[in-house]
């Protein structure tokens, strides 16, 4: 099998899982207890939060461990809403992943004013409109680092800046850019980060709501005093433990990996560009995650050319309605300006860890092959 | 979103698949904007408005869809030709989804093309 669908989720690393094994039958005490084993287990709680803060760099006191990324959105979201009542305006971009945007949506039910902000071609938000649209009255900005489909980094550390000029809170869903890119969340000006441990080689049902000291918000889970009384439940011990071992793995190889990744992401895009007429990039050229390649296939379906490259176990995504179980195709593309029968056709790759150039010259050597096939089957094309 | 092995197999496998020049009759639904757009075309032997004797003798079919609207087209026309339109104009979508082992639901729109 050929795995090029990392932005979905990423195998956990083996050392990750070797790791945790430990907190699952020995030392598997509730770091709540005050006996000797539950001692051990809250020492590696708290030593996979200095491990995270120090990771992005952030303050131990500031990480609050969650269920993921989703959660951790939410927590950011509702979290600040709920703890006040006086600023009644929220600012998200019209590409966030939706665990961002129907929060958002969410809110308005509660009197929030909500405002999407446009982005351009490339997918980098419009710092005008936010710089139009900010005022006393906003509660939080939320604009993720990457986007997730096409990749495209934004410039959070302006929309910061912008949100500070009028007190607001900047929230960033950093789910793709943490452990893919180097995160200072000090450089950045960042006030609330969110990330999740499955997408960069941690296990799943695990990630963090980073949260700079000062900013109020309340807890959607209640109960017991975890994470300083805002997230309760008995702590995920493996899972903290697996996602605190990613981010240790994730400092040392960032740089070299990086580079790796962006020439194998090259040369699949060369490789197929060069074979496929009328196929557009989609995304920043430049200001993008490395792993990421995202493209429209002109004529064609997205889901057919999904089922047929699963059909040579090579594993990848689309941006079709087909492929949604909606019928609308990818929000993210068409806030882009694409047309929607472009986005129907719109195909990601998204390399990682275990990509390999090999990988990547099959993937070449197929697709032409594929698309010629549906492209004779589509009465839009005319050779 | 699971298709059933028949899907797959037409998906992978469609007949029909084509243009036929000079054709008796040529029907295009759909719209490329939600996804899907195919176009059929027929050739019908003897010439007659005689619907009982008017028979399908070839069909070939154009579609940009996903693997369903794919399926559903191969499906419809192996169903269809050879017979005399009297005996096919009342054959619905569901037909054709259950001749195929089912489809998704969100994905019944696609056989009403």
């Amino acid at each position: 099998m050929i795995y090029l669908d990392y932005n979905a989720t990423a195998p956990t690393d083996p050392r990750v899982i070797e790791a945790m094994r430990t907190y699952f039958a020995e030392l598997y005490a509730n770091p709540s207890s005050i006996h000797t084993p539950g001692q051990k287990a809250k020492q590696a709680v708290e030593h996979s939060r200095e491990v995270l803060a120090n990771f992005l760099n952030a303050r131990p006191e500031e990480v609050y461990f969650t269920s993921g990324g989703t959660e951790a959105d939410n927590l950011a979201i509702k979290g600040l809403a709920f703890a006040q009542d006086k600023r009644k305006k929220i600012i998200y971009s019209s590409i966030e992943h939706h665990a961002v945007m129907n929060t958002c949506k969410y809110m308005s039910k509660f009197g929030y004013e909500i405002i999407s902000v446009p982005v351009d071609r490339y997918g980098v938000v419009d710092l005008n409109f936010i710089e139009e649209k900010t005022d006393e009255d906003t509660l939080i900005i939320s604009v993720m680092h990457a986007n997730n489909e096409v990749g495209t980094i934004q410039p959070i550390r302006e929309i910061a800046q912008i949100a500070h000029k009028y007190g607001a809170v900047f929230h960033t869903d950093a789910v793709q850019t943490v452990g893919k890119i180097d995160i200072d969340i000090m450089e950045l000006e960042v006030d609330m980060l969110s990330l999740s441990g499955h997408k960069f080689y941690g296990p799943k049902g695990v990630g963090a709501l980073i949260v700079k000291k000062g900013i109020k918000f309340d807890a959607l889970l209640h109960g017991g005093h975890h994470e300083r009384n805002h997230r309760a439940g008995t702590e995920n011990v493996p899972g903290i433990v697996g996602l605190a071992k990613a981010c240790e793995l994730a400092q040392a190889e960032i740089p070299d990996e990086e580079k790796r990744l962006k020439e194998l992401r090259d040369r699949l895009w060369q490789g197929l560009n060069s074979q496929i007429s009328e196929i557009q990039l989609n995304g920043h050229p430049e200001k993008r995650l490395a792993n990421t390649l995202n493209f429209s296939v002109k004529y064609v379906e997205g889901e057919s050319l999904i089922l047929s490259l699963n059909a040579e176990s090579i594993c990848a995504s689309t941006g079709s309605a087909c492929s949604s179980g909606s019928l609308e195709p990818s929000h993210v593309l068409l806030a882009m300006g694409i047309p929607a029968e472009i986005a129907h056709g719109s195909l990601r790759f998204s390399l990682g860890r275990w990509t390999k150039p090999e990988e990547i010259e099959k993937v070449i050597d197929v697709l032409p092959g594929i698309v010629e096939k549906l492209r004779q089957m589509s009465p839009l094309y005319k050779k | 979103m699971e298709y059933s092995q028949k899907v797959m197999e037409h998906f992978m496998n469609p007949k029909n698949v084509g243009e036929i020049v000079n054709p008796d009759g040529v029907g295009t639904c759909g719209n490329p904007v939600c996804g899907d757009l195919m176009t059929f075309y027929i050739k019908v032997e003897p010439k007659t408005d005689d619907l009982n004797s008017a028979r399908i003798v070839d069909i070939r079919f154009k579609t940009f869809g996903c693997a369903a609207a794919i399926a559903v087209a191969s499906m419809a026309s192996e169903m269809v030709k050879g017979k005399t339109l009297s005996e096919i104009k009342n054959l619905t979508r569901n037909e054709v989804a259950e001749e195929l082992d089912g489809l998704p639901p969100i994905k019944l729109h696609c056989s009403n093309l």
